[in-house]
């Protein structure tokens, strides 16, 4: 027969556990310790606040442009509980919550904002990469994570973050397609939060879904309600199971929200409607997680109310830290641009550390000046003047 | 001391410190099974296997960052380019990321990284196969930059290459993967990154010249020794970031004549930094002013006839050194 159709046995499946409205599946509800839920919201509200004190310091002039991640606190923490210590966890540049739940300091993070290059040090013993700006270009590292992993004979697994956007970009082709050649144990988390900059979705692909684009690189691709923290994680444990077993990397799109601007530097209000705005508030993660611990008699507002009081203390007390900062040694220049200082850059920042101190052009003491040479003149015996 | 090919000498360091050290691994398009575009890599998927010798799918950017990734880690991997044309693919990994990771993480992820691969003028390769590649590199901090001259510099500096800790740039040259010369059987045998070789004394004029233009400046020099009694140096740099601008300087000092030739546009290219330094350290020295001989400012033509004509020819490179050296 001249045209058969294919058998090919691909599909997406959608995945949403925790509705809107507090609805519960209760067969596909994973399973999550008391303490681990009590954590996990923590950590949201967390995120949460110290997201919104960000905004702050950064308006009043006290830290630069950062990506806020209002109304994506699900997509992270579902995602990033679903990887242990030993597990890699490599961010785009809007990962806040999955930082601190894998315990960035939070004045470290303000520090990276500021300008300093300490604050983009991984703590010891956290197995992280430093945040990504360039849009997309951190996949293919997860991937030469993800082998360096099965080259040392570790079975540690790697969570990797990105936005809608970077679907367009052309190392997230590459990276999923050698990761899909490799069979690497990667995890590819999108936070699809509808808009790049001002690029709405439906003008990013024409795809239906941005998941099934791992169809073609020949590993699963799940569509999940990125605002249900249990789905979310459901989703990443089963795909964080089947790498860590041999099965490969998989894709995990997290249907959000960027409730936010894009960026400090951005006004939302340009490209998209107050209405659009609201309806996803209405969706926010953070209180339909609160709203399902209440109903399970895990949250009261006594301790909720406490929680404020203890995050909004640690907040204050992370600003402190980072506020009693010096200024970076300006020298600090010239340091790690390679291993080690080349000789051309040594006589570099020697030139800088003399002209900051202000001896450079000025002659020691009791010599006299050098006259000055005139056109014609040379300085040196072979060229008498 | 072997007598081998440049390719072979290649070979032989990228053996060696395999076998040296666990951490080491090649990847690329076409280096296992076939043994590399130009068989640089012949014989290694064989030795080491799959795991150390990575056959990848056609992705330099999506390569070059596993590499990094990979390097981030601990491990020390050696990416091929089939033809450094193809980098221009891979520039925002390797401009963006490899050379500014250290930096940027405070110095916390070293990038003991080399992307290597032929790069530079061949025959009858046409405009998007046959660029010097090195000048799009050796602008940006935190990258190092090889060009080797030699069989014994292509051993001794890729073994330098790969033992060094930061992202390294190694262009080859395809016209040379054939020549030979004697090259150390010793695995300790390195050449330093960041020294330059003299490898021609002479006492009337300093040409610098590096890889292919080397040959060509040499045939240049034996030349004019034969017809004029020049007496000419020939330096070749081998590392051009970080540069031996001393030795260079010490030459140019000694002779007090300079040109440099090098096949690439001459446009903000190699010979306008040596130029420029030579100027800024030795202008006292100079009897004659630096004398640069480059590539023509256009893209390699295909046809056989004006490709000979957009590299410096030894006629070139003689009418040169006859002006520095005041010879009508």
């Amino acid at each position: 027969m001249p045209r058969t159709r294919l058998d090919l046995p691909y599909h997406v499946d959608y995945l949403s556990i925790l509705g809107p409205d507090g609805t519960l599946d209760t067969d596909l509800e994973p399973k999550i310790d008391e303490a681990d839920l009590g954590r996990l919201y923590r950590a949201m509200l967390l995120a949460r606040r110290f997201d919104e004190r960000m905004l702050n310091l950064q308006r009043q002039g006290r830290i630069g442009t950062f990506a806020p991640i209002k109304g994506q606190e699900a997509a992270q923490l579902g995602s990033v509980y679903a990887i242990t210590p030993a597990d890699w966890m490599v961010p785009s540049f809007r990962e806040t919550a999955s930082m601190l739940w894998r315990g960035w300091p939070m004045e470290l993070i303000l520090l990276f904002y500021a300008g300093y290059l300490e604050g983009m040090r991984v703590p010891d013993g956290v197995r992280d990469l430093p945040i990504t700006i360039p849009v997309a270009s951190q996949l293919p590292h997860a991937v030469g994570l993800a082998y360096a992993a099965r080259y040392k004979g570790d079975d540690a697994v790697v969570l990797t973050y990105f936005g809608d956007g970077a679907t367009s970009e052309g190392d997230f082709h590459e990276a999923m397609n050698f990761a899909g050649v490799l069979g690497a144990p990667v995890i590819f988390l999108c936070q699809n939060n509808q808009w790049a900059i001002s690029v709405p979705r439906k003008k990013q692909t024409q795809s239906r879904t941005l998941a099934q684009k791992a169809l073609a690189y020949g590993f699963p691709g799940t569509q999940v309600d990125g605002n249900d923290i249990l789905a979310v994680y459901a989703a990443s444990r089963e795909a964080v199971e089947r790498a860590r077993d041999g099965g490969g990397p998989a894709m995990i799109e997290c249907v959000t929200y960027r409730l936010g601007v894009h960026t400090t530097a951005d006004d939302p209000r340009r490209y998209r409607s107050e209405e659009e705005v609201k309806e996803w508030e209405r969706k926010d993660p953070l209180t339909r997680f609160r709203d399902y611990l209440q109903k399970k008699d895990l949250l009261d507002a006594e301790q909720e109310r406490r929680l404020e009081e203890e995050i909004a203390q640690e907040i204050a007390d992370a600003v402190a830290r980072f506020e009693a900062r010096q200024d970076p040694d300006p020298l600090v220049m010239f340091d790690h641009v390679y291993a080690e200082r080349p000789p051309e850059l040594e006589a570099e920042r020697q030139e800088l550390a003399e002209r900051l101190r202000g001896t450079g052009a000025s002659p020691a003491e009791g010599e006299a000046p050098a006259p000055t040479p005139m056109r014609g003149q040379r300085r040196t015996s072979r060229w008498p003047n | 001391m072997a007598v081998i090919t440049y390719r072979e000498a290649l070979n032989h360091a990228l053996r060696e410190e395999m076998e040296r050290d666990e951490r080491v691994f090649l990847i690329g398009e076409e280096i296992g099974v076939y043994g590399g575009a130009y068989k640089v890599t012949q014989g290694l998927l064989e030795k080491f296997g799959e795991r150390r010798v990575v056959d990848t799918p056609i992705c330099e950017s999506g390569f070059t960052g596993v590499g990094i990734g990979a390097a981030m880690v601990g491990l020390r991997p050696v990416v091929e380019m089939m033809t450094f044309n193809f980098a221009i693919l891979a520039l925002d990994q390797i401009v963006n990321h490899a050379a500014k990771i250290h930096y940027m993480s405070g110095g916390q992820f070293p990038i003991p990284l080399v992307v290597r691969g032929p790069g530079g003028p061949a025959h009858q390769l046409a405009a998007q196969h046959s660029q010097s590649m090195e000048s799009y590199f050796y602008h940006v901090p935190g990258l190092k930059v090889v060009r080797p001259t030699s069989p014994r510099d292509a051993k001794g500096l890729l073994k330098s290459a790969i033992r060094d800790d930061n992202p390294v740039i190694f262009i080859e040259s395809e016209t040379l993967y054939g020549i030979k010369g004697e090259v150390p059987d010793d695995p300790d045998f390195t050449i330093p990154l960041g020294q330059a070789e003299v490898k021609r004394e002479g006492r009337d004029v300093t040409v610098i010249a590096y890889a292919g233009m080397y040959y060509r400046v040499l045939e240049a020099a034996e030349e004019l020794e034969k017809s004029d009694g020049l007496s000419v140096e020939i330096v070749d740099p081998r590392t051009l970031r970080p540069m031996d601008k001393e030795t260079i300087l010490a030459s140019v000092r000694k002779t007090h004549r300079a040109v440099v030739a090098e096949s690439g546009a001459g446009f903000a290219g190699m010979g306008s930094e040596i130029a420029s330094f030579i100027t800024e350290g030795a202008f006292d020295d100079l009897d004659a002013p630096v004398e640069r001989v480059t590539g023509a400012n256009a893209p390699m033509p295909y046809a056989r006839n004006l490709e000979r004509l957009k590299t410096p020819s030894k006629e070139r490179i003689i009418e040169a050194l006859r002006k520095v050296c005041y010879l009508g």
